[in-house]
């Protein structure tokens, strides 16, 4: 099968480098993937063309680069189902700078790895024996442990691409896996260190909820529901004193109490009722909202039936039942 | 044609001009849509950090209220949309759809697992047909050029939104651009996220994606954005002027919600179209049309 590709290419030798957009044709098997496509770029016409692999068999993280502006292993797309348009558009990964062409630098993504301090800290009494995990906790980790570390996640994170600082979803990720594994901290495995460092500004409630990086992620990590995990461990740790958790709480409390969402009492309960300097700072928003007629109902009425709602609220999430979760 | 509506918080709260555009757009395509008032907020993937269980539970008891009118769920919220798509795919595996409605069954409610929540676009192209559409534009948008910007939930994760069925789907507002008579402007942001989840928890970072997405369409020569969320709607319009100021830049890129940009090409008014609610000016558009003052 014949297969063009559009690839973005970087040449950081030359002078003024700039990076620059060339199409190859090329011959692969008709089961071959984008990366077969790639190294018979580089086998055939271009000996300077420049990429990582490995494995080939998604197993080692190499291969991660955009294909049609998404990220993901070009060992683990088929070719043929990657064509749009009669082309494969193939780029470096996002969110990392190009050292040449489908080459990155993974220098941030690693730093932000090691930043959560990537292995287990007991912290209660050295047991006589091994430390032991149960089954069932290892298997909830089984999914975040699957990681391979190939940046698909970081390259098409939303809020990286503003904001070089946030921990990402790769990291995060894998926080949670300590978090969530009983031989972290202390004898009831609460990593409290942790959630306190991960609940800072850069940490667990920057992220977007995007779902960019449950999409690009090849192992099914779904790094985004480990993050949301995280926030609900910190929560249930007392770690309550964030705009992401009284957002959160102030919008569970609305919908409990009333069925739907009171908008306008959310971005004050969200920032805190005392902080005059924040509400000052939404004043210019809301009178711009009452003179475009944009304002939420100042009075917040009930739905119909939405003490069954509340009901619901007490089953599912009431005080019993969350401690019977922890 | 009759749905059970899910109209979502924001058109009847921040965005008050979706709920009344929605509901003109419909009756001219002869869709009836039946309110659904006791139907409870989706959850907007909040109330899921805190407790995925509870946000399926309220879901499911949204579907099983749709199911007892017989009517599948029309929305007009990309978030709303995706929420409902998720727990509509966790709720297919029988014995948690069992659990769930063990927590419905005091209201004497059952889910039957029959609900397919559908938005409005998808609704457009899959249920009415462009063609029957078209047959509405009495004023097409020729000249107008609309960038796209579909909400997060309304493109992620695709097995739950069933994309692999209905491949329309994966280019639904280009269609929709089409039809109505506008030029599609194509940018890297339509499928990106707008800011909104932490608007009050991390502004400046909320505020960066707001520029970022309106001064890129901007550039590429959009005259307006055309979006299917009013979440969205709210952060790249009510929050322009802020997302300017930080950028150092203009940008003055009126943002339509979906049935807004419709509703124009069907001959409503931009007045009828709650226009004139926008916080950027519309102004510069409806002389582009060439239809009048709001």
């Amino acid at each position: 099968m014949d297969v063009k590709l559009n690839i973005k290419r970087f040449d950081p030798e030359v002078a003024d480098p700039q990076p620059y957009w060339e199409e190859f044709t090329v011959t692969i098997e008709d089961n071959g993937t984008v990366l077969d496509a790639l190294i018979k770029v580089r086998e055939d016409s271009d000996g300077a063309f420049s990429l990582r692999c490995s494995c080939r068999s998604s197993i080692c993280g190499s291969c991660a680069v955009r294909i049609n502006g998404h990220a993901g292993l070009a060992c683990k797309t088929q070719a043929a189902t990657a064509i749009k348009d009669g082309v494969i558009t193939v780029e470096p990964a996002g969110n990392m700078p190009v050292i040449k062409d489908l080459v990155v630098n993974f220098d941030s993504f690693w730093d932000k790895i090691n930043e959560i301090e990537p292995y287990l800290k007991p912290e209660g009494p050295e047991p006589e024996a091994e430390y032991i995990a149960s089954n069932e906790a290892m298997l909830h980790l089984s999914d975040v442990t699957s990681c391979i570390m190939c940046g698909s996640c970081f390259s098409d994170c939303t809020v990286l691409e503003v904001d070089p600082t946030f921990l990402g979803p790769a990291a995060l990720a894998k926080a949670y896996r300590f978090t969530a594994d009983p031989r972290d901290g202390d004898e009831n495995g609460l990593s409290i260190d942790r959630l306190e460092e991960l609940n800072k500004p850069t940490g667990m409630w920057d992220c977007t909820r995007c779902m960019e990086c449950v999409t690009a992620c090849p192992k099914g990590v779904a790094p985004m529901e480990r993050i949301m995990a995280l926030r609900d461990q910190a929560m249930e740790a007392g770690f309550t004193n964030t705009n992401g958790a009284r957002h959160t709480e102030a919008f569970s409390d609305s919908v409990e109490h009333s069925g739907w969402l009171d908008e306008l009492r959310l971005v004050p309960k969200s920032v805190g009722m005392t902080n005059v300097s924040a509400l000052i700072g939404y004043a210019p928003i809301a009178i711009q909202a009452i003179t475009h007629g944009k304002m939420p109902p100042i009075i917040h009425k009930k739905l119909p039936q939405s003490k069954n709602v509340g009901k619901i609220f007490d089953k599912v999430d009431g005080p019993e039942e969350r401690g019977r979760r922890r | 044609m009759k749905y059970a509506f899910f109209p979502g918080c924001v058109s009847r709260g921040g965005c008050p001009e979706l709920y009344p555009a929605t509901k003109l757009i419909c009756e001219k395509l002869g869709i009836e849509l039946q309110e659904m008032p006791a139907a409870s907020c989706t959850g907007a993937g909040v109330l899921q950090e805190k407790n995925e269980l509870l946000g399926d539970t309220l879901n499911a008891r949204t579907f099983a209220m749709a199911e007892a009118l017989d009517l599948p769920i029309l929305t007009i919220c990309s978030t709303c949309q995706g929420v409902m798509s998720q727990a509509n795919h966790r709720l297919k595996n029988p014995e948690y759809l069992a659990k769930v409605n063990g927590f419905l069954a005091e209201e004497g409610l059952e889910y039957k697992g029959n609900a397919n929540p559908k938005h409005l676009l998808w609704v457009l192209i899959e249920d009415v047909g462009l063609d029957n559409l078209l047959k509405l534009i009495t004023r097409p948008l020729a000249g107008m050029r609309m960038a796209p910007f579909y909400g997060c939930y309304i493109v992620r994760p695709t097995d739950a939104l069933e994309f692999e069925d209905n491949p329309g789907r994966e280019t639904a507002l280009e269609q929709i651009i089409e039809t109505i008579g506008a030029t599609v402007v194509d940018f890297e942001g339509k499928t990106r996220c707008c800011g909104f989840p932490i608007l009050t928890i991390n502004e400046k970072n909320s505020m960066a994606m707001v520029g970022k997405h309106t001064s890129e369409a901007k550039d590429l020569g959009a005259d307006a954005m055309i979006t299917p969320c009013p979440l969205c709607h709210l952060n790249l319009d009510s929050f322009q002027p802020k997302a300017a100021a930080q950028a150092g830049r203009d940008i003055g890129l009126p943002i339509l919600h979906m049935p807004q940009a419709i509703g124009l090409a069907m001959g409503l008014s931009p007045k009828e179209m709650g226009l004139q609610r926008h916080i950027v000016n519309t102004k510069p558009l409806i002389t582009q049309l060439g239809v009048g003052a709001v």
